[in-house]
């Protein structure tokens, strides 16, 4: 009998299924993209053309820094959607808000340390080594900076409409994109930064 | 209790305060435990190289479970599923280009260099 009554009026439940895994199945392509990224840094990492190597440049307490910055905002972002379950907007609002301000500080860090290096002269036009760097990198801070202006907007939704089926299912989404790119700094700050002065 | 077993989007679980604070608090460990292998330098090259890519590999099987729930949701996986194709897919673009660019990195070397491979490959005993 239930059975009848869902394939007649699909309930808000299972369509919200579906935009999950849509978006998984995205999250999951931009994998790849960040994969060919990482591939092509490994491959272009020591070909520094008499320019700096990673570790003439690298500041690692610096990078350290940004590294638990994000993962404690990936921590917050997962606060934020239990409370959301929980029904409680205003707590829900607190952890979206202390989330987005570490990512914006993440990616203000980011930014002070291209300028950095673009004033020391080491722009991306200096060695192969370097575009794959400012690519690799500045990819993932693309995608942060896209998560911070998505998180901006779900909170002024949150504010205006509530907790409801539509909002919570964005914040959902939202959540798995900023855990996903948490995931991939792991990979950055490992594969970039630690195995470049190691 | 129950309501923390129930699933949401997607048919995954969303887990407790205690998944994301295990997850958190595991990821600090780890993150801080390559770092100070790395600045400290405790071990040889290929060692320290090792450990610390198995110390990322365990953080994303953490952040995977504990953040993101994979393996939780209820079957059929699709979530898992998607995801694993992807690692092959993942694999065979990093290693099948590292793989390539390596031979051809090999195969074009200048003459001179050549000499000092073979000199080098000879000294470790090939």
């Amino acid at each position: 009998m239930s059975h009848i009554a869902t394939t007649i009026k699909p309930m808000p439940h299972d369509s919200t299924n579906k935009t999950v895994f849509g978006f998984w199945v995205y999250l999951m392509t931009d994998l790849v993209l960040f994969a060919t990224l990482f591939a092509t840094y490994a491959v272009l990492h020591n070909n520094t053309f008499g320019g700096p190597s990673g570790k003439d440049i690298f500041d690692m307490p610096f990078v350290l820094t940004e590294t638990m910055l994000l993962l404690t905002s990936s921590f917050t972002a997962g606060l934020a959607m239990l409370s959301v379950y929980k029904k409680k907007k205003s707590l829900a609002l607190t952890f979206l808000v202390i989330t987005f301000l570490l990512g914006a500080t993440f990616l203000g860090m980011e930014l002070y340390e291209f300028n950095h290096l673009v004033q020391e002269g080491h722009s991306w036009r200096e060695s192969a080594f370097l575009s794959a760097f400012f690519t690799l990198v500045g990819t993932h801070g693309l995608h942060i900076l896209s998560g911070l202006i998505w998180v901006s907007v779900l909170m002024g939704q949150l504010i205006k409409k509530g907790i409801t089926v539509h909002t919570t299912r964005r914040l959902t989404l939202f959540s798995l994109f900023w855990h996903f790119l948490d995931i991939v700094w792991i990979f950055i700050f490992t594969i970039v930064y630690l195995m470049g002065v190691a | 209790m129950a309501e923390h077993k129930s699933t949401n989007a997607a048919g995954a679980g969303h887990g407790s305060l205690l998944t994301y604070t295990t997850g958190f608090v595991l990821s600090v460990i780890l993150t801080l435990g390559a770092y100070y292998f790395v600045v400290h330098d405790s071990f040889a090259h290929r060692e320290l190289i090792a450990i610390i890519v198995g110390l990322a590999v365990a953080q994303l099987m953490v952040q995977l479970f504990f953040f993101l729930h994979l393996g939780k949701e209820s079957k059929p996986r699709w979530n898992l599923i998607v995801f694993m194709f992807m690692l092959l897919v993942v694999a065979i673009v990093v290693i099948g280009s590292i793989w390539i660019m390596d031979n051809l990195d090999y195969n074009m070397m200048p003459e001179h260099q050549m000499d000092e491979k073979m000199m080098h490959e000879r000294d470790k005993g090939f």
